[in-house]
């Protein structure tokens, strides 16, 4: 693996555990952790690098190909590979299933680390809720974590 | 070249407006506020030539005797409108394009700049130095 690639998993497992034991702190006796700070650094990240990655692409047709670019182009700029299956309802939700996904790919896949998984999605979601916001879809972004290092996440269109 | 660069936001409030000579302002804001709706409506506008449609830039929005407005939409919905005298009968569209980019480019380091929040004015001395460049005409 090239070195450059190394540092957004090592920065991004630093980020995932500031952010948990921050909060953590905040709320001991609570079962649940707050992941809401993590998932707007993603939102932040992928609202910006939205501007740059569909510079030289032509204006797209409808939202069906704005999540084709999000599933290709999106994610092999960010994870370097495509997400594995595209699945519709042409109703607005919109399932995107990657069979290896890149945070959970050092982990090992059994169901051992099941319970850790979630902080490992939080980021993406949020990435993704961020590239769509820019590009006028606003939605609403939930990972599913089938058997471990696969990830489906769910986009929910919301209409106005 | 150019007398007039501004950059409009989504919901087409304008995010930066500079214009070449300062008596001229207002007569200039308004040229680019009422080619809004053309930029609007060639938006909207059914996919009758679908190939041109989908370009980002727009062409030339109307013309005057005396001005040229030329428009350019990003995938964000970012509107980038550019005004050009008109006496300047020499300027080719492919310059015009070439304009485009280079303010697409610089807006796009905006946005990537972590202080600068989406939606705010720009001010960046960056920004300033190429559309300053644009006006100069290289």
């Amino acid at each position: 693996m090239v070195a450059d690639e190394v540092l957004l998993e090592l920065i991004h497992s630093e980020l995932v555990s500031y952010a948990y034991t921050k909060a953590e702190e905040k709320e001991k006796d609570k079962k649940e952790v707050d992941f809401s700070s993590l998932e707007y650094a993603g939102f932040l990240s992928g609202y910006r690098m939205i501007e740059r990655l569909t510079k030289d692409w032509p204006r797209f047709k409808d939202e069906l190909e704005t999540l084709k670019f999000i599933c290709t182009d999106f994610w092999s700029a960010v994870y370097k590979k495509q997400i594995d299956n595209l699945r519709t309802n042409h109703q607005g939700v919109y399932v995107l299933q990657d069979n290896a996904f890149r945070f959970l790919n050092k982990i090992s896949s059994g169901t051992q680390y099941l319970e850790h998984a979630p902080r490992y999605v939080a980021f993406t979601c949020g990435l993704l809720r961020g590239a769509l916001a820019n590009l006028g879809i606003v939605s609403l972004v939930t990972a599913e974590i089938q058997p471990m290092p696969a990830v489906k996440f769910h986009i929910e269109v919301k209409r106005s | 070249m150019a007398v007039c660069i501004a950059v409009i936001g989504k919901e087409n409030s304008p995010k930066y407006i500079s214009c070449l000579k300062e008596d001229e302002e207002l007569q200039l804001h308004y040229k680019v506020h009422t080619s809004l709706d053309i930029v609007e409506e060639k938006l909207s506008a059914p996919t009758k030539a679908a190939g041109d449609l989908r370009e980002l830039y727009l062409g030339l929005l109307y013309s005057t005797e005396e001005l040229k407005v030329f428009g350019y939409v990003t995938n964000t919905k970012i509107k980038f409108i550019i005004v050009v005298d008109s006496a300047n009968s020499m300027l080719r569209d492919n310059e015009v394009r070439t304009m485009f980019r280079k303010l697409h480019t610089a807006y796009t380091d905006v946005v990537c700049n972590p202080f600068y929040i989406p939606g705010d004015k720009i001010e960046s001395k960056k920004f300033d130095a190429v559309v300053k460049a644009i006006f100069q005409g290289n």
